[in-house]
């Protein structure tokens, strides 16, 4: 008895510790608006929290499951259409629907439509499954305009969530309010969503990716296998659509639309799909660019899309991969050693940035200024864009610090190089 | 009817040689290079931005053939210091690096002319109707689009079949490696056959901009359908793509001239349907409104069925 019991208790203990990032994850998501309380961090914080879900269940296909899809968004926003039908309806005919429940019917769409599309595009994974996904994301964005009874055509469909039968008192009016369901609807998704990766399924997902050939040598089907992780980031693609329709109570087309998808692509790659966690750093990173950078600069996109295709060439296993590659190093205590490499490339790098920057914001003000205007805001510095000297010191500023950072480059290799060979010496990665 | 159908011969015409430009360049260099360029209506839509900054300098002819060139440096120079990088990294990853440079050129379009609509407009000397069928003009500057269009593919099929570039250029799809065993620089080809595609995709943009609009959106209005037309035509295949071209072009002008619906259809045969359920959006479209889906549905018909495409060989 005593030993069943000791037994329990350990079972107990490790299960609290096992989970103890969990635990810790959802302490901050509830404690996080105690700091951040303000009307504009909550709403960057639930767009986050979405965004959050929704990379993760892209990264079920791109990361985990090796499908470039070109057409996610379709199940966020097939998603996002059903959870606000049944808002509406629920409201009008007045019978009792938890708010927080909603976005399963979201799920539940994603889920089924994930079966339908999956049935046909999962047989191969690579470029027919990239262009299937596209002609599928195509059809459905265009539906949506055409059938206007389902989606409400260009203005798309709306509703009311204080409509909704109030639980416990609570009407989910203010901001602040949805911001729980959907932190809890994020922390739950990704606990599962982390769960499934270590499932069977999700290490076969893996193995398909990986070997198709031999996935199918050990008795899987690559097809059941490909098909079954589509549904489920069909299904919490849906979740995350269904709590955007709680969030803005407006589903618009957009939401379907490639531009979604794309986003959702870019989101992923520049967290880093190899890893769990990196559509969650992806989505933060994402959403705060868009929310904050938009402030300061009205072509942030193009940053964006910079940063996007400077992952893809030279760090394609995204900001996580990075930050993971310093693992070992820091274990080993060796990374003050990168300290100067890094100022030294650092340095340069952020001149030449700063050189982009200036010539790209100069350009920008040029094409749209109203008549008559001459004088731009950049850095803190009133600049005359009629004188060359700003155009000429910022074009210095790019092409100078290029050259000096490439010059420098060959040193940073080197002390990672040195740093690492220790490493390896030991028999540590 | 008899004018409706003339009419949308010839218009069809018009929009699938359009086509044919883009996804003959397309073609060219999935089958050289196993890979899908994303990027390649923004080339299109680069050819037309360029070509308009040009005629407001010089005018319309200059940049019928600068804005090519010019897109079809900035091509070169993505397949030489960009794609050519992330080859090692697999297909995916290259599908992945053109759709982001799909993204940044529209961006930078957004960035340097705005969003608005730009003033682009075909020159003078062709701003008169050709001919009149049935008191309908036909504009000349449609006929010289047609004309352009028919001249390129003749041009390619000719460089392609009949002269040794060309024949370097097919012995590189097939056999890459024995034609640089050969002393070809197989590299160099690659980055040729890529500027070039974008040279072709420039001049699609430099005479569409004037007819189709010059706006920020225009290389997304295009640019899945030319996917289709590869697909639909058969990967790698050029008659294929010029068929797929046709075929697009008609399907997408007739279907916006017939005004029936599969409701009209089942009264035709006595089963009327309820115009008041929530489904009845599904039959009571009429084949004018869902004309920009068609080419969707044969992609993915396409891919389940018959994964080759009409004339293609190998799978996508």
């Amino acid at each position: 008895m005593a030993a069943v019991a000791s037994t329990a208790a350990a079972g107990r203990k490790s299960f609290l510790r096992r989970n103890a990032v969990w635990w810790l994850a959802l302490a901050f998501v509830i404690l996080l608006p105690q700091v951040a309380h303000s009307g504009t961090a909550i709403a960057v914080l639930n767009q986050m929290c979405i965004m959050v879900i929704f990379s993760l269940s892209y990264n079920m296909l791109l990361g985990q499951g090796g499908m470039l899809s070109f057409g996610h968004a379709v199940y966020f926003g097939l998603g996002g259409y059903f959870a606000m039908h049944l808002i509406q309806i629920a409201s009008a005919a007045g019978f009792f629907m938890p708010l927080p429940l909603t976005p399963l019917a979201g799920g539940l769409a994603g889920l089924l439509f994930g079966l339908i599309f999956g049935s046909f595009s999962t047989n191969r994974a690579g470029t027919v499954f990239a262009m299937i996904s596209l002609g599928i994301g195509e059809l459905i964005a265009a539906s949506s305009l055409i059938f206007v009874k389902f989606s409400g055509g260009e203005e798309g469909i709306t509703g009311d969530r204080t409509d909704l039968t109030p639980l416990f008192g609570v009407n989910f009016g203010r901001d602040y309010q949805v911001y729980y369901v959907i932190a809890a609807w994020m922390i739950l998704s990704a606990w599962l969503m982390y769960r499934f990766s270590r499932t069977p399924l999700g290490r076969m997902a893996n193995a398909v990716r990986d070997n198709p050939e031999r996935a199918e040598f050990v008795g899987y089907s690559q097809k059941r296998v490909r098909l079954l992780s589509f549904m489920a980031a069909g299904f919490f693609a849906g979740i995350a659509g269904g709590l955007f329709a709680l969030n803005y109570e407006i589903v618009t087309e957009e939401t379907v639309n490639l531009t979604t998808s794309g986003v959702v692509l870019l989101q992923a790659y520049i967290g880093g799909v190899g890893f769990f966690a990196g559509p969650i750093v992806g989505a933060v990173v994402y959403t705060l660019l868009q929310t904050l950078l938009s402030n300061y600069t009205e072509i942030w996109a193009f940053y964006v899309g910079l940063i996007f295709v400077a992952t893809v060439m030279y760090a394609p296993t995204g900001l996580t991969g990075i930050i993971m590659m310093h693992q070992p190093i820091y274990r080993a205590g060796k990374l003050r050693s990168l300290a100067l490499p890094y100022l030294q490339v650092g340095a340069p790098a952020l001149c030449c940035a700063i050189g982009v920057i200036g010539l790209l914001e100069l350009l920008h003000f040029v094409s749209v200024r109203a008549v008559g205007q001459s004088t731009k805001h950049l850095f803190w510095m009133t600049i005359n864009v009629g004188q060359p000297t700003p155009w000429i010191v910022f074009a210095l500023l790019t092409v100078g610090g290029f050259l000096v950072a490439r010059r420098q480059a060959p040193k940073l290799t080197a002390a990672w190089d040195a740093a690492t060979a220790q490493l390896h010496a030991r028999g540590e990665r | 009817m008899l004018e409706l159908t003339v009419f949308s011969l010839l218009n069809g015409l018009v929009y699938g040689l359009l086509l044919f430009m883009l996804s003959a360049g397309l073609t060219l260099i999935f089958s050289m290079m196993g890979v899908l360029n994303f990027a390649h209506a923004s080339l299109y839509m680069l050819g037309a931005y360029f070509a308009y900054s040009i005629s407001t300098k010089v005018g319309f002819w200059p940049g019928l053939v600068v804005a090519p060139v010019l897109v079809g440096l900035v091509g070169a120079l993505i397949e030489r210091y960009g794609l050519r990088n992330v080859h090692r990294y697999g297909h995916v990853a290259e599908l992945i690096f053109t759709f982001g440079i799909a993204f940044l050129i529209d961006e930078f379009v957004q960035l340097v002319w705005g969003k608005q609509t730009m003033d682009y407009h075909g020159p003078g000397i062709l701003n008169f109707p050709l001919f009149a069928l049935w008191g309908i003009d036909f504009p000349a500057y449609k006929a010289f689009m047609l004309a352009i269009s028919i001249g390129i593919f003749i041009a390619l099929l000719v460089v392609l079949t009949r002269t040794r570039v060309g024949l370097i250029i097919q012995a590189a799809i097939s056999h890459p490696n024995q034609v640089a065993m050969l002393g070809h620089n197989v590299p160099l080809v690659f980055t040729g056959v890529f500027g070039f595609g974008s040279a072709l995709a420039g001049l699609a943009g430099v005479i569409a901009g004037p007819e189709l609009g010059t706006f920020p959106g225009m290389a997304a209005v295009l640019g899945s359908i030319v996917f289709v037309v590869i697909v639909v035509g058969g990967l790698g295949s050029l008659w294929g793509a010029f068929l797929a071209s046709l075929l697009i072009g008609m399907l997408q002008t007739f279907a916006v001239a017939v005004d029936y619906s599969l409701g009209d259809l089942f009264a035709k045969i006595g089963i009327p349907l309820s115009k008041t359920s929530a489904l009845s959006d599904l039959y009571t479209a009429t084949v004018a409104q869902i004309g920009p889906i068609l080419p969707y549905l044969l992609l993915v018909l396409i891919l389940i069925f018959r994964p080759t495409g009409l004339l293609g060989k190998r799978e996508v």
